[in-house]
């Protein structure tokens, strides 16, 4: 029995902040830096916004679009590293504001930018087995990028869930996890930034992982680079995706449609599954595609997809993500740091 | 059926007292009521206290209980009632009630709040006790911001101007600069009012009656011990509710209770809006004057904007209203307000108000709780 | 909400604040939002029912001055909001510049406060003009 997608829903916060606005409080130079990250702007959250809300507004998505009842969820997993909670799980919230439950098994992840996709893997299993008929796994975030640092240009809001079950509009061929422990990227309990090692996050770090996860993933599934159609990799920036795609032998045509990094920025655990997200609200059946997330500390999990005809019926259901791309109000840098409360009161 | 009569009549000045406690304030107002009556503390029955939340804003609930204790008035009955800021009308009503009953002879009804203490931020809380508190509090709401849906509505559907809101605080500070018991006894321009900031779209700081501290009191008596003194006749009173929550009223652009007590309380009272010399209503905000001017028939519905701008609420004017400077000059603490007014229509008929409505022979007083919850009309009647 | 210490209060709100739960009148079918134990018109009991959260705004304003625990919000937009099936409710506008009469609005799930930087998180559903 084929098990896979069998709906998704993206959501974006409408505030952006663009390159030049940050740069010019910190005297960089904005067209280095577009160029050096292919970001020109991100996604602020409002006030009131959150992991949890975005999670629950891309939830709602994905359930219009698989159109079963909620009550049908078997288990809840949000992926994030800015859960608005230390202890007390963002995924009951959803679970309730949704109508799911509560015979639901449900926990938080956090696994740095791969969290979302370590929810998937879990549901593939849970589905799989038998235990539960459908599970949904969400990757969101608010994340935060330290006021100056470089990362404060890409840290981003969004999110994106996925309905793993069976009937599947795209249907999970397999998937495969390459994991080490490497201190790439790391926030300590209580410190209101991350930190990270610089030039260590790109080769021992972010290409390591993406580029041994797919290569196991085509391996175990016999299929090479020339067998997808597109290709989603996580997305820290708009070079990072790219390089990897070279070195792996993907032609950038197939990158294309999942870079939507560079006007959203980094939404971190939301980051490869809106690519995701993007890429099937235009894919046609029978298309395959391939998605290699990656979350510092470090892992990264590959899956290969083949895209079904059921498709069709469920794209228009809900709100794409071009939807909510679409629709921006720019705020400037004071607003900015009120909003991501960088301001200690 | 026998008559009833405030007999007197005392209010301490309203205003940010910081010396003063809430204790000392209705202490301070008990004690010049029965002064102004010149009868005997003792002689006083039974005690009614309106206060809103004196919980909330000074920690002291059983506040009927503690006020006849500070006036040496154990061990009479003493009652607190609460209907938001109708708490001080509602009070008198049970005074009145207590007297027609036949139980008591004289009977003291005082209201009192203290509400300077706490910060800005929290008493607006406080005072969201009076609103609904999981749909309207909850949600963010604040009293500005509720008759501020309400003036947009009558704005948009009567085409009530801003300067129409304003100009009822022009007139009540220009009455209330002759009250020296008035927390802002002191006159403002028009041009002031709308430059004033915006503190809920579209009432400004200007359109708002402030945060006070204050008490005040009256003795109702029955008709034979009120004939030996000062008196002016309870001709009605009557009292209305409405659901809590502004999103639950049948309309947006009228106060229904206030329609409903007042109508009964004419019929009460045998007269109509045309015999009225004299108002009290409850500007807490602008636009509810202009809504309690409709509310009680002094003008047609939607027209409450144009009849304040050709000043007929001014004294001088066609029905002289808030003649000592209204909540917006005098100040609003909260339980206080229904019996200062009171108080005041009572001056007004006994010839002694600081600014006189020369022959005046009929008042009416209109006290409102929340957004319309409540609303109490009382109408008085001068001494032939 | 005043009650910084009282979880209960808002948890008690669940179902009308995430998922806009109202009533109805078993007898004569009247509906709520929010849920109501009694129906106002012939005060038999109710039942649960859903609302989508879809209506139209009938009167509005911009919040400026705002209670204790919504500071970090301020200014922001409140309405009168005539939902699709029939009752009226209060709430947020998050895009405040695009109020007006008869605009219509959809539901959105946000942040209305927190206890304190260490309390609990309150949630529920505040409105978008579409």
């Amino acid at each position: 029995m084929d098990i896979g997608i069998t709906g998704y829903g993206a959501y974006v916060p409408r505030f952006r902040i663009k390159v030049e606005e940050i740069a010019k409080v910190w005297h960089q130079d904005a067209a280095t830096i577009k160029n050096g990250l292919k970001i020109s702007e991100k996604a602020v959250p409002a006030a009131d916004e959150d992991t949890i809300t975005i999670s629950v507004e891309a939830a709602k998505n994905a359930l219009l679009m698989a159109g079963i009842a909620p009550q049908d969820i078997g288990a809840l997993f949000i992926g994030s590293e800015s859960h608005p909670y230390a202890v007390k799980p963002s995924g009951t919230v959803v679970t309730d504001a949704l109508g799911i439950g509560p015979e639901v098994m449900v926990a938080d992840f956090e696994f740095a930018c791969k969290a979302g996709t370590a929810g998937i893997q879990c549901c593939l299993g849970l589905v799989k087995s038998g235990m539960i008929k459908y599970g949904m796994a969400i990757g969101a975030d608010t994340a935060q990028g330290k006021p100056g640092d470089a990362l404060e240009y890409s840290a981003a809001a969004g999110g994106a869930a996925f309905i793993i079950g069976p009937n599947p509009l795209a249907k999970i061929i397999d998937t495969y996890s390459y994991t080490t422990d490497t201190p790439d990227f790391w926030r300590r309990e209580g410190q209101p930034y991350p930190l990270h090692g610089a030039r260590f996050t790109g080769e021992p770090a972010y290409f390591r992982h993406i580029i041994e996860a797919t290569k196991g993933l085509l391996k175990k599934t016999k299929m090479s680079a020339e067998d997808f159609d597109a290709v989603v990799f996580h997305m820290p920036n708009g070079k990072f995706p790219r390089e990897a795609a070279k070195k792996l032998g993907f032609g950038e045509e197939k990158l294309a449609k999942s870079l939507i990094v560079e006007t959203v920025g980094n939404t971190y655990s939301g980051s490869s599954l809106l690519g995701l997200s993007n890429v099937l609200d235009g894919a046609k059946p029978g298309e395959k595609i391939l998605l290699t997330s990656f979350g510092s500390g470090a892992g990264s999990d590959s899956f290969a997809l083949e895209v079904t005809a059921r498709i069709k019926a469920a794209q228009g259901r809900a709100k794409t993500l071009k939807n909510y791309m679409d629709r921006k109000t720019y705020i400037d840098y004071g607003t900015y740091v009120k909003l991501r409360r960088k301001l200690r009161l | 059926m026998k008559r009833i009569a405030v007999v007197g009549f005392g209010q301490t000045k309203f205003g940010e007292l910081w010396d003063k406690s809430l204790r000392d304030l209705a202490a301070e107002a008990g004690a010049l009521a029965i002064k102004d009556s010149t009868l005997d503390a003792g002689r006083i029955e039974a005690l009614y206290v309106g206060s809103m939340a004196p919980g909330r804003f000074a920690g002291q609930e059983h506040l009927a209980a503690m006020v006849a204790d500070q006036l040496g008035l154990n061990p009479i009955p003493a009652t607190r009632t609460e209907a938001a800021c109708a708490s001080g009308a509602t009070a008198f009503r049970e005074a009145v009630n207590a007297v027609a009953s036949g139980k008591h002879d004289i009977v003291m009804a005082l209201g009192a709040e203290k509400m300077t203490d706490l910060k800005i931020g929290e008493a607006t809380i406080a005072l969201m006790g009076a609103g609904d508190q999981e749909w309207e509090a909850g949600i963010g709401l604040t009293f500005p911001g509720l008759y501020a849906l309400m003036a947009r509505a009558h704005m948009a559907k009567y085409g009530t101007t801003s300067q129409q809101l304003s100009t009822v605080s022009v007139i009540n500070h220009r009455h209330g600069a002759k009250n020296k018991k008035a927390q802002y006894p002191f006159e403002i321009t028009l041009e002031q009012a709308l430059k004033s900031p915006m503190v809920a779209d579209p009432l400004r700081l200007l359109d708002c009656s402030p945060i006070t501290d204050g008490a005040a009191a009256v003795i109702v008596a029955s008709e034979e011990v009120a004939k030996k003194l000062n008196p002016a006749w309870v001709l009605s009173v009557q009292q209305a509710s409405d659901t809590v929550a502004l999103h639950d009223r049948a309309s947006f652009t009228e106060i229904l209770a206030a329609q409903v007590a007042a109508k009964k309380a004419y019929e009460e009272a045998g007269i109509t809006a045309k015999n009225v010399d004299v108002a009290e209503v409850h500007d807490c905000f602008s636009i509810n004057e202009i809504l309690a001017v409709e509310a009680l028939g002094f003008c047609p519905a939607g027209r409450g904007g144009k009849f304040v701008e050709a000043g007929s609420v001014a004294v001088g004017g066609e029905k002289p209203t808030n003649t000592t400077g209204g909540l917006k000059s005098i100040g609003h603490p909260v339980g206080a307000t229904g019996i200062r007014q009171i108080g005041d229509i009572y001056l007004q008929l006994t010839g002694k108000s600081c600014n006189q409505v020369k022959g005046a022979k009929h008042g009416i007083a209109l006290n409102v709780g929340g957004s319309g919850a409540t609303a109490n009309v009382t109408i008085l009647g001068g001494n032939e | 909400m005043p009650h910084r210490s009282a979880v209960a209060t808002e948890w008690r709100l669940k179902k009308g604040r995430y998922a806009m739960t109202g009533s109805e009148c078993k007898a004569c079918r009247e509906l709520y939002f929010p849920a109501r134990l009694l129906c106002r018109k012939c005060r038999n009991e109710t039942i649960e029912r859903g609302f989508s959260g879809n209506g139209k705004i009938v009167t509005y304003t911009t919040i400026s001055s705002p209670p204790a625990g919504f500071e970090e919000y301020a200014p922001y937009g409140v309405a009168l909001i005539k939902l699709d099936e029939g009752p009226i409710v209060a709430g947020q506008i998050v895009n405040e510049e695009e109020m007006g009469m008869g605009k219509r609005v959809a539901p959105v799930f946000r942040r209305l406060n927190q206890d304190g930087e260490a309390g609990v998180i309150h949630y529920g559903t505040k409105f978008e003009v579409v």
